[in-house]
């Protein structure tokens, strides 16, 4: 089969196509034909399949949760791991589905157009995007800010590799800003399907209840009038963005990347720092008029999309700075930023998507100050030393 | 020869020499006004007026002008016009003015206007600089409307106002899209015509 798209062959124009599918699922067997070449057997697929390793965790908690919410909501009494479970599972289905189809089918035409092998950037994207998306996002929504985001911000710079945006948050951006009826508030979060809701329901995320009290500091609610303990908000039994509701599958998902070494641990630390500093910051100086300031920190690192921002989307390693120092900055700088906006601007419930992608702006412009004071510091040391 | 030049003045500007998406001038304005279709040709309606009269004039006064004071003379004869511009809208279409509201009198500070004076009536008889003007001005104007149609169809559903959208597409889940009312979205309608016109002029791309 492999001859018809070789070079001359009859599907040459397919090339591309063929070469991804080939090397998705088979370990090519060409060797370099001269000179001494290293190959570290990690290239991008398995760095892409770590990741998304390191998702499943979240991923399939999220799908449980959006059955649990939903069984919360409507006064079902069957509790059934696999029946909640399934539930979410076929809620969400079609969004990654969407999002895989848009997105992947754009990338194969652009690869083909420009002749490139095609990048297999967007096997992550694809799951992140729904994750971090209302489960109730209709799929067309989907397609739109898909294909707006691996254009706009993938593509026209060049493909996966070369995006200074990150295209996951580019996608809930513009979701966020087209359609914001669809992507906040209190009806969105959980899927009710046909049933009627329960007495006493409200669909708001935590933050979302904190963000438009009028009274201060109110109780967190679940979805059926209950108050949520620590431990609800740690394990993630609150709605929000499926994917990211539970800090304890995040954390999994850390271990995953850093035991392979994926992400970067001083990007992660710093940006937990960060937060946490802003957040004892706003905690001291809480006031009725920003009731979101009332959290204690530690509430803050675990609600809301901070912790899924921090590991999954800071620690892109194409959006991220690349030197040291400037990931120990860019870190600080997003932690201290997603808190910031999420307490003192109520129009934006969370504010982990804007700190990740106004930082990811900064990225080049932090290590551009970094590698220049570092020139600027050895030039230093060689003028003394010459005199 | 002196035909197609004048030719040359009115129709360059339209496509190849284009004020907005070649020499990318005048963006402020292009972001501000391209909400709706309506503003949108009301402000290429005034700024091709303003930008004409102003060619003439400076063009009829070139010679009188001193080198060292020029700017001042012409951004004297410019306010005077968009002055002018301005009470007419106000006397005749009361409620376009009020959503144009501050970008009619920064017409003065549209970098095109300055850039005409400068380039073409300076050095151009009163004629030519008034074609120049126009063409200009339309150049100018056929970017703003396409970026508002676009916009305002996405982001309201309506074109001048009519409802185009369907009503039964609404009823179906179809949502109109809110970025498209926010300027980001015409920074980037004007980068995709820039995208179709730099494909279509190979010559253009740098």
């Amino acid at each position: 089969m492999k001859p018809q798209f070789e070079k001359g062959g009859r599907l040459s124009k397919l090339h591309s196509v063929f070469d991804g599918f080939y090397t998705f699922l088979f370990t090519p067997n060409e060797t370099s034909k001269s000179g001494v070449h290293i190959h570290d057997s990690n290239d991008s697929k398995r760095t892409m399949i770590t990741v998304v390793l390191a998702l499943l965790p979240c991923c399939l908690f999220g799908m449980w949760n959006i059955g649990y919410q939903h069984a919360l909501a409507t006064g079902t009494a069957d509790h059934n791991l696999f029946s909640l479970f399934f539930f979410g599972f076929w809620a969400v289905l079609p969004q990654i589905l969407t999002a895989y189809i848009v997105g992947l089918g754009i990338e194969f035409v652009v690869a083909q157009l420009r002749g490139h092998e095609i990048q297999e950037g967007f096997l992550v994207s694809g799951i992140l995007i729904p994750m971090i998306c209302p489960v109730d996002t209709p799929c067309w929504m989907l397609a739109v800010a898909v294909a707006f985001s691996v254009i706009f911000a993938k593509e026209v710079f060049g493909g996966t590799g070369y995006n200074f945006l990150n295209v996951a948050l580019v996608t809930r951006a513009f979701l966020f800003f087209a359609y914001p009826a669809q992507m906040s508030g209190d009806k969105v979060f959980v899927n009710l399907g046909d049933t009627a809701a329960v007495d006493g329901y409200s669909g708001a995320t935590p933050l979302g209840q904190l963000a438009s009290s009028q009274s201060g500091l109110v109780d967190l609610t679940g979805v059926n009038g209950d108050i949520l303990s620590n431990a609800d908000l740690f394990f993630g039994l609150y709605p929000g963005s499926w994917g990211e509701t539970s800090t304890f599958c995040i954390l999994i998902g850390l271990c995953v990347l850093l035991i392979s070494g994926m992400a970067s641990w001083r990007i992660i630390t710093s940006g937990v720092v960060g937060a946490f500093l802003m957040s004892v910051l706003a905690h001291n100086f809480a006031t009725d008029l920003y009731p979101v300031t009332y959290l204690m920190p530690l509430q803050q690192l675990c609600l809301g999309g901070f912790a899924f921002a921090i590991v999954f989307m800071a620690t892109d390693p194409v959006t991220a700075c690349r030197t040291n120092t400037g990931k120990y900055i860019y870190g600080f700088l997003i932690g201290a930023l997603a808190i910031l906006i999420r307490c003192y601007n109520t129009g934006y419930p969370e504010g982990a998507m804007l700190a990740v992608l106004l930082m990811n702006c900064f990225a080049p412009l932090i290590d551009y100050c970094v590698v220049n004071a570092n020139i600027n510091r050895r030039l230093r040391r060689a003028t003394v030393n010459n005199q | 020869m002196n035909i197609s030049k004048d030719l040359g003045a009115l129709i360059n500007p339209l496509s190849k020499d284009n004020p907005v998406i070649v020499q990318v001038l005048g963006i402020c304005s292009a972001l501000a006004v391209t909400a709706k279709l309506e503003p949108a040709l009301v402000m290429t309606i005034s700024v091709t007026a303003v930008l004409a009269f102003s060619n003439v004039i400076i063009s009829l006064l070139r010679n009188t002008i001193p080198t060292s004071i020029r700017i001042i003379v012409q951004l004297v004869v410019v306010a005077a016009l968009v002055v002018i511009v301005d009470q007419v809208l106000k006397a005749w279409n009361y409620e376009v003015s009020k959503a144009l509201s501050v970008f009619i009198g920064l017409i003065i500070t549209n970098c095109i206007i300055m850039g005409r004076l400068e380039a073409f009536a300076m050095t151009n008889r009163p004629w030519p600089s008034f074609l120049d003007g126009i063409g200009n001005g339309l150049g100018y104007g056929i970017i703003l409307v396409i970026v508002a149609f676009f916009r305002e169809l996405l982001g309201s559903g309506t074109l001048f106002g009519m409802q185009v959208i369907p009503q039964w597409w609404y009823d179906h889940g179809y949502q109109n899209n809110g970025m498209m009312i926010l300027p980001p979205m015409a920074l980037i309608t004007v980068a995709c015509i820039i995208w179709v016109h730099r494909s279509k002029n190979k010559d253009l791309q740098e």
